[in-house]
């Protein structure tokens, strides 16, 4: 296989479209899309933590909700949560943490929902993009941004963001699906996840190729989070409309 | 307006003025990134050093004050601090006072002594019952919750007029430095104002016109996060009004 379906290069991502702001209601809130696939992100708080039982008193504490909308899916998907929607929730969780810093809020907690508008493979790496953005728009104290993608290897070749055709390439080695986060501007990987196989020796390499990528995604929401401020907020966006 | 006691009030005004401060330079820094290089400058709020460089820890506006470089937020929810004065609305009695909620984290308490003559204390709902608004400061942010003071000036029960929110972070702007753009409201308008710094904002006025023409005049300075020399443009803002 030399060239992908929808002839990308190996190393291309899907165009990329990430916008902040988009709930009025939240205290803060993103979207972020690698191709079909489309992620909202909606941050509220730090607001008291209930169940009492989860508080800590030393820190405020992180939750994330991810979910596909029924709609987001050819088959409907079943609404409320699932085994899978809870572990991408948690591991989404995990991805965000070390970056964020929760000290100055103790008992309380950030909610962050995540959901996917519309899915094509990658959505738990483009929830993490929407999420990142998300937070830094709510103003929480961070230490820098995460970005997530989803790496992978088609029969022999390594490739970068797969979508759903390639997750189910069947020939040769067949597809692995390597879903990455990364710490922009640090060589920290917060996520780790691999569906299929690969020879150990490849992983670094494509960790390598991953993270150079990862720039491109950061360039991406630098610039969604400064028209933020330019192109004032959302309210002023539905009087336009 | 000034109290020498008390440095979180100083801190506040000169949080105030920075706002609307014309010469500094300020730009919009993402977190992580670098805002300034060089051993001369010092992190302040929302800032930290990494080697060489001053890197942001939040998203919002980068100013350089002296040698300090400090980020200010221009999103995002209220953190209560001691001395701002805030609008909260009563959700719950209590035998030694009531619960507001102040639209933060913790709920605010108002002791029962706050009231300004004696209550029955199985009256309390005679002074402030549930659904009331009130303007109250806050006397002192502990990890348990936040604790409410009702005497001073402006403070008390919000009665007749209407509330609305902004987002807390451009409280500052509308209030302008020492009160300067909020002053010009009020006077153009001939409305009563209360800004909480929690973003809820009470108008009263003398027709419904003017407290609809004072909450545009609010809801347009919060627009503007980037503007300098915003006091004059609020001024050419009244007259395309009329």
């Amino acid at each position: 296989m030399t060239k992908r379906s929808d002839g990308r290069k190996n190393n291309e991502l899907r165009p990329m479209t990430a916008k902040v702001g988009v709930i009025p209601n939240a205290d803060g809130s993103a979207m972020f899309s690698f191709g079909k696939t489309i992620a909202i992100a909606a941050v509220y708080g730090p607001r008291l933590l209930h169940p009492q039982h989860m508080q800590n008193p030393s820190k405020g504490i992180l939750r994330c909700n991810y979910d596909l909308l029924s709609f987001s899916v050819s088959d409907r998907k079943r609404p409320g949560p699932s085994r899978r929607s809870q572990e991408i929730s948690k591991v989404t969780e995990w991805a965000l943490s070390p970056v964020i810093d929760l000290n100055q809020f103790p008992n309380t907690v950030i909610d962050v929902q995540i959901y996917i508008l519309q899915a094509d493979a990658g959505t738990r790496t483009a929830g993490i993009n929407a999420a990142s953005l998300a937070l830094a728009h709510a103003g929480i104290p961070m230490r820098d941004l995460v970005c997530s993608l989803a790496a992978g290897k088609l029969d022999k070749e390594l490739i970068i963001d797969l979508t759903k055709e390639e997750e189910d390439f069947k020939e040769g080695e067949g597809a692995t699906d390597f879903a990455l986060a990364k710490v922009a501007n640090s060589d920290e990987f917060t996520l780790l996840q691999m569906d299929g196989k690969i020879q150990p020796a490849l992983v670094s390499e494509l960790t390598v190729l991953a993270a150079e990528v990862c720039k491109q995604i950061y360039e991406v929401q630098k610039k969604a989070l400064k028209e933020a401020v330019t192109s004032h907020s959302t309210k002023e966006d539905k009087k336009k409309k | 307006m000034k109290n020498e006691i008390n440095e979180a009030h100083e801190a506040e005004e000169e949080h105030n003025s920075n706002y609307n401060s014309e010469s500094k330079s300020r730009k919009v820094v993402v977190p992580g990134e670098i805002i300034v290089q060089g051993e001369d400058y010092l992190p302040g709020e929302g800032a930290r050093r990494e080697g060489d460089n001053v890197v942001a820890s939040r998203f919002g506006l980068a100013e350089e004050q002296g040698r300090v470089i400090k980020v200010i937020s221009i999103f995002g929810a209220f953190v209560p601090r001691r001395n701002n004065v805030v609008i909260g609305r009563v959700t719950d009695i209590t035998f030694h006072g009531w619960l507001i909620d102040i639209d933060s984290a913790a709920s605010g308490f108002l002791p029962i002594e706050e009231s300004p003559r004696f209550i029955n204390k199985n009256e309390m709902d005679q002074y402030l019952a549930i659904g009331d608004t009130i303007a109250a400061k806050i006397w002192s942010v502990k990890p348990k919750g936040i604790d409410l003071a009702m005497k001073g000036k402006g403070l008390g029960k919000l009665e007749d007029g209407f509330i609305f929110r902004i987002i807390p972070s451009r409280v500052p702007r509308v209030i302008g430095r020492e009160g300067s753009m909020i002053t010009l409201i009020k006077e153009k308008t001939n409305c009563q104002i209360t800004v909480g710094q929690n973003g809820w904002i009470w108008i009263k006025g003398e027709s419904t016109d003017s407290e609809i023409q004072a909450r545009k005049a609010i809801e347009f300075v919060a627009e503007q996060v980037f503007v300098s020399g915003l006091t004059e443009k609020m001024e050419e803002w009244f007259d395309n009004f009329k």
